[in-house]
């Protein structure tokens, strides 16, 4: 028996599925590690696994673009601005010396009760998920990239949106720009 | 064949985690991670619905629109910010409380 047979013998469904639980358990542990650490670097690369893990569950519901982007807008771009603003407000009559580890830590308040809520709210929602009996109508799983699909609904039924995002997207910018400016004194 | 309540329900994970995260830390910044990780959800959910919409991805577009606004939102936290620890030297929630005063 080759490898080839062993390949053509493999359940493509099952494949899919295992790696379909490997990413949500990076996604959930990524999540998990961010709540419990106290180290805000740490929290912020625990914050970069838990949002490739979601770009992958992106890609096993066929949105193959927005998970580029995700990708891309998120980890590219707004976890590094994380991390700059990390370094930006650390203390430092509390850092150490140069030869140790530079930890910027947290401390928690409201413990009990905020993981009481979180955990009463995810009951909830689990409660509204089974009960909610779905019928799914229409097509399933359509095959092939949906880059072509996006940019054509951007261009026709989006466009409004899409011109007024771009106009957000510059607002925000020069208003950030002269927020964070220093003030002369 | 992946069924959608399993994407349902790591939404609801990352979600509630979210949530926890946003209020329990006293860290501006670890708030924001918490805001960005509910946000976050949120797409997961409107993805996982676009899948049978092959025809229109309205669930896709919705996405992506979400995922500009939160890049503005987190530009615009930051520089707040930073202005807060110019002032305050300190971006511990707890101590930025001037108003109770």
């Amino acid at each position: 028996m080759s490898i080839e047979d062993l390949l053509k013998n493999i359940d493509r469904q099952l494949v899919t599925q295992i790696a379909f639980f490997v990413f949500a358990f990076i996604t959930v542990g990524g999540a998990l590690y961010l709540l419990f650490t106290r180290n805000v670097l740490y929290a912020a690369y625990s914050l970069l696994v838990t949002l490739l893990g979601v770009a992958g569950l992106y890609v096993f519901a066929g949105a193959d673009f927005l998970a580029v982007s995700q990708i891309m807008i998120y980890v590219g771009g707004i976890l590094i601005l994380m991390i700059f603003g990390i370094m930006l407000t650390n203390k430092k009559k509390e850092q150490q010396k140069s030869d140790q580890l530079n930890k910027i830590l947290v401390s928690h308040h409201n413990r009990f009760w905020v993981v009481l809520v979180a955990g009463a709210l995810f009951l909830g929602f689990l409660k509204v998920i089974f009960e909610a009996n779905f019928h799914i109508i229409g097509k399933n799983m359509h095959e092939g990239t949906t880059v072509k699909k996006i940019g054509v609904e951007l261009m026709t039924n989006y466009v409004f949106a899409f011109e007024i995002i771009g106009l957000l997207l510059l607002a925000a910018l020069i208003g950030a720009a002269y927020i964070a400016k220093k003030e002369k004194i | 064949m992946i069924y959608i309540q399993n994407y349902l329900i790591i939404a609801a994970i990352l979600f509630s985690i979210g949530l926890a995260v946003a209020v329990t830390k006293r860290n501006a910044i670890m708030t924001l991670m918490g805001v960005e990780l509910m946000l976050n959800a949120v797409n997961l959910n409107l993805i996982a619905f676009s899948q049978y919409d092959p025809d229109r991805l309205q669930g896709q577009m919705f996405a992506l629109f979400v995922m500009v606004v939160a890049a503005a939102e987190i530009t615009i936290a930051l520089a707040i910010i930073l202005k807060v620890y110019d002032y305050f030297k300190n971006i511990d929630l707890e101590s930025v409380n001037e108003l109770k005063k």
